[in-house]
């Protein structure tokens, strides 16, 4: 008896959505092996991890303030790896959107107004996407690999965050820790809007999802971007210039990436420090595939990674895991992940021997 | 190698060299042969004949060990065997050559020969052995000729000679002259004729039925996957074996009489363009003109520029000066393929996976790809999914494409489904001019009929067309006109039913393997004309 993939002649629509699940179940099962085997309480972990967010209210804060900037920029990866135009720098996007929204800050620290917010938004998208414009720049001039300059780039941008929090942004009432000032009242957002328990970055995470959807699904550009990731010569063919796909997507994810970043500080931190880079960007990446691509698969992705990064913490204090317990788990989902697509475009078939003792006759002469 | 102890060819005493009873191969959701069976005698030249989707790929790939059969037997010279791979089938004395290529473009001949063998030879030893087989069959071919200096039909001699090394016993053809020149084709056919006189039986696939009368002893036709008759094609016309193909009567094109060309829609003058890549072909100075009903093709072998000529046709390519390409009075030598549609060039690419559409994609999504302007999907900036799908409807009812609907992918339809398709999808949003490669290439006769009949009908309402093909007997069938491309040049334009097969053939570069020589000829012949 032999197992053998067939190619099937449609992908899956129902291993589309299975296997993502299935991934997510998988992850627990093996995390929980392995975690058994390393000497903790495996079951126990994963309960932490992955059901205890869900289950106690008072961690709802936590998950909706971590999903918020992870769908925020899964969003636009979404749509730059549909076009296979792979931007693996939105951290460094992030940290460049934060830097710029925090740059209004500082040099509004004495006025007042309810515009200073857009204002700090516009600059925090604005930055980002200039940020995104650099691997654009420099692979539609000059055929650079957008993955390994765009992921250079990440430590160019924590090496400027690094010396605007300890040199000319450094709060001079911080007691000398490298931090900025913090953000007046009309610098920052709530950390729970409407008297829910979740920030205004998941409510925009929400409604741009929505509008992530429907441009990707039915406007022209959003036509071109699933062509040019299908087919490039097709898509030359139905009149969309390859350089103009690799500008508009890398700088609309980088655009994403720094509105998650604005966000951030003016929700959360309230200023920036040296603490402020969280590995978002690239845990999108896994939220992204997560989410198969699509902008409502990444809202409930970026949910099912922020469980998993709350749990994390919870784990690690209940059952004692280590640091890294949340990012093994979040790496084997994404191994699960990608190695599940061979089930949408293959199905798996057992080809039993034939049972004819004269086959099997034929077979021994044929060998002699 | 076939020698003079195998004069017992097509003796009727000995066992058939191979014989297949009651084949039968199932794929998910398709019965691809359905208890075949098929005899080719010792030194026979058998004929497979079937439309796509008949099903002569599957079974020749269970011969040649590449598929394995779920019923039924095979026989070898009257032994019944199984054929796990193609190693094994080549050990039996089966050899095949495909009809795409497996060569390597920056290597020698001899090279990539040699990485094909399943046993390693020295170098000189393997090129005796080559020019031996190519001395045996009259081949011309230089061994130490890098690849992409080649012509189609040298590259196919390669192949040709990496099966005979092997003294195969069966030799497997598959569509061998559709990108042949008519004098190629002839070399060709005198090859196969020598290796059946020494005894190797020919398995010839092809839909091509005058070459079948001309070369082939037998006929197998198969459709829907099911054996439908063997026949002997000396005895049979072109019309019935197509009748007996297709299962249907045969319409010929119908054509208005007398018809009269309006006044000049498309034209390009003096469009040069460098080359692009090791690969690629410089268009020179090309210039033609096609009136408003007029049907232009334009002949030539393969890699001469044909794919250049298309995308700086289209707008995927653009041209140097906005008049060296003109439609209806425009100059749109300068304009993008979104733009020139929107003026009335419609244009399908030879490639349909990737090219013309994208196999992933519904119909409905590969209808949006160039009809979505033109056919006014467009609505507040976004593209109405429900006129999408109408639009691809109309086209799967109006080409009678076979496909389940507008949400099929593109890829779950067979090639010459898809082609009817990507050519419905042009001619409905009724182009000032189309420019068409290769319409009907692999495509059954059935639906190449129709895809002819629609270019026709479509020029008779008004369009000027140019159709590119290899398929020299297409464009002799329903041009008006006809011009030659041959390296990156066209020839004067000539009236079809003026010009004889032999002196296209000649244009097409009867010499083209040397690209010198093939330079002053298209050089003398311009100068010259015949």
């Amino acid at each position: 008896m032999r197992i053998r993939f067939e190619e099937r002649r449609e992908p899956s629509k129902l291993m589309q959505v299975v296997t993502p699940v299935a991934a997510v179940l998988l992850t627990m099962v093996i995390g929980a092996v392995i975690f058994e085997a390393i000497g903790y309480d495996g079951p126990r972990a994963v309960k932490e991890i992955f059901f205890t967010p869900i289950l106690a209210s008072y961690k709802w804060p936590d998950v909706g303030r971590k999903a918020a900037p992870l769908i925020l920029i899964a969003l636009g990866l979404c749509m730059g790896n549909r076009a296979k135009i792979w931007n693996i720098g939105a951290e460094g996007q992030y940290l460049i959107g934060a830097l710029a929204g925090a740059g209004v800050a500082y040099f509004t620290e004495n006025m007042q107004g309810p515009w200073i917010i857009p204002l700090m938004l516009v600059a925090g998208i604005v930055g980002g996407a200039l940020w995104a414009a650099i691997p654009a720049f420099l692979k539609t001039r000059y055929r650079v690999n957008e993955i390994l300059s765009s992921l250079m780039l990440v430590y160019v941008a924590l090496q400027l965050l690094n010396y605007l929090v300890t040199g000319p942004w450094k709060d001079p009432n911080g007691h000398n820790f490298p931090q900025s000032a913090p953000f007046t009242q009309w610098q920052s957002l709530p950390k729970m809007l409407w008297g829910t328990p979740f920030p205004p970055g998941l409510f925009i995470a929400f409604a741009l999802s929505i509008v992530f959807w429907i441009v990707m699904s039915r406007s022209e550009f959003g036509l071109g971007v699933r062509v040019v990731g299908e087919a490039p010569k097709a898509a030359k063919y139905a009149g969309y210039d390859a350089d103009d796909m690799v500008w508009r997507t890398l700088m609309i994810s980088g655009g994403m990436a720094g509105l998650a970043g604005v966000l951030e500080a003016a929700t959360q931190g309230g200023q920036l420090n040296l603490g402020f880079p969280s590995g978002y960007g690239f845990t999108a990446i896994i939220v992204s595939f997560l989410g198969r691509l699509h902008p409502l698969g990444a809202v409930v992705a970026g949910i099912v990674l922020a469980i998993s990064y709350v749990g994390g913490q919870v784990a690690q204090t209940v059952v004692h895991v280590p640091n890294a317990t949340a990012g093994i788990f979040q790496a084997t989902m994404l191994f699960l992940i990608l190695a599940s697509d061979v089930l949408v475009r293959r199905r798996i078939r057992i080809v039993k021997p034939q049972p004819s003792a004269q086959v099997a006759a034929r077979v021994a002469e044929s060998a002699t | 190698m076939a020698g003079p102890t195998d004069a017992l060819a097509k003796n009727s005493s000995a066992p058939p060299r191979l014989e297949l009873r009651g084949v039968t191969k199932r794929f998910p959701g398709v019965l691809a042969n359905d208890n075949v069976s098929l005899t080719v005698k010792p030194g026979e030249v058998h004929a497979l004949l079937g439309e796509n989707g008949a099903g002569k790929s599957t079974l020749v790939k269970m011969i040649y060990g590449i598929l394995a059969p779920d019923a039924g037997e095979v026989l070898w010279n009257g032994q019944p065997v199984k054929i796990p791979n193609p190693r094994a089938a080549r050990k039996l004395g089966i050899g095949m050559v495909f009809q795409h290529f497996s060569l390597f473009e920056a290597l020698t001949v001899l090279e990539n020969i040699a990485l094909g063998l399943d046993s390693k030879a020295s170098q000189r030893e393997l090129e005796a052995e080559i020019r031996r087989v190519l001395d045996l069959y009259g081949l011309k071919l230089d061994p130490k000729r890098i690849v992409s200096t080649l012509s189609v039909g040298e590259r196919q001699r390669i192949e040709i000679v990496r099966a005979l090394l092997l003294n195969p016993r069966l030799l497997i053809m598959d569509e061998p002259t559709s990108v042949l020149t008519p004098q190629e084709v002839e070399q060709l056919f005198e090859t196969l004729r020598k290796l059946a006189a020494g005894g190797c039986s020919i398995l010839y696939i092809s839909h091509k039925l005058h070459e079948i009368i001309a070369l082939c002893d037998v006929a197998t036709i198969l459709r829907g996957g099911k054996f439908v008759a063997e026949c002997d094609p000396k005895k049979e016309t072109s019309k019935s074996m197509a009748e007996l193909m297709i299962g249907a009567n045969l319409k010929e094109i119908a054509r208005p009489a007398g018809r009269a060309f309006g006044e000049e829609k498309f034209a390009a003058r003096g469009l040069s363009l460098p080359k692009h890549g090791d690969f690629g072909v410089a268009l020179r100075d090309i210039s033609f003109s096609v009136r408003a009903g007029e049907i232009l093709g334009v002949a030539g072998v393969a890699g001469n520029g044909q794919n250049e000529f298309m995308e700086s046709l289209s707008g995927e390519t653009l041209a140097t000066t906005p008049d060296a390409i003109v439609m209806a009075g425009a100059p749109i030598g300068r304009l993008g393929p979104t733009e020139r549609r929107a003026l009335g060039l419609c244009a399908v690419p030879e490639e349909r996976n990737g090219h013309a559409a994208v196999g992933d994609f519904t119909l409905a999504e590969n209808g949006e790809l160039t009809a979505r302007r033109r056919m006014g999907f467009m609505q507040g900036g976004l593209i109405n999914a429900s006129r999408a799908s109408a639009y691809a409807d109309k086209v799967i009812k109006t080409f009678a494409v076979k496909a389940l609907g507008p949400r099929s992918t593109a890829g779950s339809l067979s090639g010459g489904n898809l082609q009817k398709f990507i050519m419905g999808r042009e001619i409905l949003q009724e182009p000032t001019a189309l420019v068409v490669s290769q319409p009907t290439w692999g495509v059954d006769a059935g639906a190449a009929g129709a895809i002819r009949q629609a270019i026709v009908d479509l020029a008779a309402r008004g369009c000027a067309v140019v159709v590119v093909s290899q398929d020299l007997d297409e464009l002799l069938e329903f041009c008006d006109s006809l011009v030659v491309i041959n390296l990156g040049s066209l020839s004067r334009v000539r009236k079809v039913g003026e010009v004889s097969i032999e002196e296209i053939g000649l244009l097409m570069g009867g010499v083209h393997g040397d690209p010198e020589a093939t330079v002053a000829m298209t050089e003398h012949l311009h100068a010259h004309p015949i």
